[in-house]
């Protein structure tokens, strides 16, 4: 296999039913045919416009019209630039920007916005051009110059200058996480997945392309719906949801907001979840709620394309206990290092590196950035990548990988990964702040951004302004204005210092 | 002891809680915002809300939600 795209052309030949809905969302949903049909018509448009090779932007409501957008996208030969309408203007143009797309393929809502920022890139509607007329052979011949190694997306994470950083990964990398995933979330044609994570992050790849692969079904679930945990459950039991995927910060919220004591989602049998650290109080709680289903925990940065590693939590954990992030997948291997390139010994720290055909291509557009992360494996006498991924970890004594903590600032909340110099680089740029430094009070999982006001803007100005630049995964907690920020004796920010400053009044309300 | 409304301003300084009636449905409050309200609430006021209260209506306004916290208090 060298295109992803195979995994629905195998699946249409032997489907029983290829009116089986493969992609459930909240207005619509999407069959295997339909898929299948109109991602090649999409294909066949893009071919038609001389477009090959290039960035594709999706602007889309979270929908299966997105999923065959997507598709449509690899078959014309191009790779998708997912965005979100829930994202900022001003992320959106700077994705735009660096990728400087030939076309955006966008939706009734989404199209008018383009327009209305007055973005300069020409803008086409989806439908439409899901019905325009399929040409097989334009399709076998772009197929036929198609190498493994072709970009398939683009996914943008944050950046710790303020620019989100475009992760670009090849089919390969993709057909090689996707393989192993499914071996060990052992799906199949009768899995049916409730998809909790935005299209426009790498880890929607797990409920995307398995369901592809088997035939299986996926639901896009509102995500209002995570608000309401009781709703959450009843809408996996109507829909007969087994299996889910899951940051653990949603699963923690379910166990967390009290749920589960009167709810059961009973039709669950598989249960993963990562992205970040599920405390064990939560999980432990999850597993009393199923005791008869499999929970695996998964871990792995968007760099090496999806999920690295895994582990069957298959028992209870001690609250001081952390479950372990595992083994690497088949065909990938986690070397740690040490501050001077060697390998610690064993059961003490270092970062975690990843090799294998599962690393991706780098960074879109920036070589210094991509060449820093992306450097050649001190440990071997040839030519050999590994991905420096910035997480400390070491071997257990059950030889098992543990996840210890980040070497910089980037932190984890509700799923996603965000470096606090991002947000202080936006939230500098507000006209009514001069200067700003955010803090993460990890247990109560609040960003905190302290900053010094100009314009003698009120705290209600100054949050206006923040919602506006900010994507909503990022917009602090809580903001304090403060005269000075403090500053180390190497001249940044203090950010211990006013972690410190918070956690004590917070202790005394 | 702190109030609903401190809680919630202090959140959202922006939002104009006396007039806003549409906290969910404008994604005013927006998904992972609930458990960090739902813990503030049980906190500060020490008024848990049980899951099944979790509904739209429940948060759609500062009225509602006060409502709620007050109806919790006298069940308690």
């Amino acid at each position: 296999m060298t295109n992803v795209l195979q995994y629905l052309e195998k699946t249409m030949t032997h489907i029983p039913n290829p009116d089986k809905p493969a992609f459930i969302g909240e207005t619509g949903s999407m069959t295997f045919r339909q898929l299948y049909h109109q991602s090649r018509a999409i294909g066949t448009f893009l071919a038609d416009r001389g477009v090959r090779q290039q960035p594709i932007a999706v602007f889309m409501e979270k929908s299966p019209d997105m999923i065959a957008a997507f598709l449509g996208v690899a078959y014309g030969g191009n790779y998708y630039v997912p965005v979100d309408a829930e994202m900022p203007p001003v992320r959106i143009q700077l994705i735009l920007e660096t990728v400087n797309p030939p076309l955006i393929i966008c939706d009734e809502t989404t199209q008018p916005l383009v327009e209305k920022w007055g973005l300069p890139y020409a803008t086409q509607l989806f439908s439409g051009i899901n019905q325009h007329p399929i040409s097989d052979n334009t399709l076998a011949q772009i197929r036929a110059q198609a190498i493994d190694a072709d970009p398939l997306y683009v996914v943008f994470t944050s950046g710790s200058t303020g620019i989100p950083k475009g992760v670009i990964a090849c089919h390969r990398s993709v057909i090689d996480y996707i393989d192993s995933l499914s071996g060990v979330l052992q799906v199949g044609p009768d899995t049916v997945f409730g998809n909790q994570s935005p299209l426009y992050l790498d880890a929607c790849l797990k409920e995307i392309y398995p369901t592809l692969k088997y035939g299986a079904s996926a639901y896009l679930i509102p995500k209002s719906l995570f608000m309401f945990p009781v709703r959450l459950i009843e809408y996996i039991n109507d829909n007969r949801i087994n299996t889910i995927c899951w940051v653990a910060s949603a699963l923690g919220l379910v166990a967390g907001l009290g749920a589960l004591d009167k709810f059961t989602p009973h039709t669950l049998h598989t249960v993963a979840f990562g992205s970040e650290v599920f405390p064990i109080k939560h999980f432990n709680r999850w597993r009393e709620a199923l005791p008869q289903a499999r929970f695996i925990h998964l871990y792995g940065p968007t760099e090496a394309t999806g999920m690295s590693t895994y582990y069957e939590a298959d028992r209870t954990f001690g609250p001081d206990e952390s479950i372990p992030i595992g083994q690497p997948f088949v065909n990938t291997e986690i070397i740690l290092l040490d501050d001077n390139d060697a390998r610690p010994p064993q059961g003490e720290p270092g970062e975690i590196c990843i090799r294998g055909t599962c690393l991706s291509l780098g960074y879109f557009g920036d070589t210094q950035r991509t060449q820093a992360a992306f450097v050649q494996n001190p440990l071997s006498p040839f030519p050999d990548i590994i991905y420096k991924t910035g997480d400390m970890g070491y071997i257990g004594p059950d030889s098992r990988l543990y996840f210890i903590a980040r070497k910089d600032h980037q932190i984890k909340h509700m799923g996603h990964r965000i470096e606090l110099a991002e947000i202080e680089w936006v939230a500098s740029r507000c006209k009514d702040i001069q200067m700003a430094c955010a803090v993460f009070d990890s247990d109560a999982s609040r960003i905190i951004l302290y900053y010094m006001p100009q314009n003698d803007a009120t705290k209600a100005e100054v949050m206006t302004e923040l919602k506006t630049n900010l994507p909503r995964y990022m917009v602090p907690h809580a903001i304090f204005p403060i005269e000075n920020l403090p500053l180390t004796a190497g001249g940044k920010f203090d950010r211990l210092s006013l972690l410190e400053k918070y956690l004590e009044n917070k202790k005394g309300k | 002891m702190a109030n609903l409304l401190e809680i919630l301003q202090e959140m959202y300084p922006d939002v104009d809680f006396a007039t806003h009636t549409a906290l969910i449905d404008d994604k005013v409050i927006d998904s992972f915002d609930v458990i960090t309200l739902v813990a503030e609430i049980s906190d500060r006021l020490d008024v848990a809300i049980p899951a099944e209260e979790l509904i739209p209506e429940n948060f759609n306004s500062y009225a509602a939600l006060n409502a709620l916290v007050d109806r919790l208090e006298d069940e308690a």
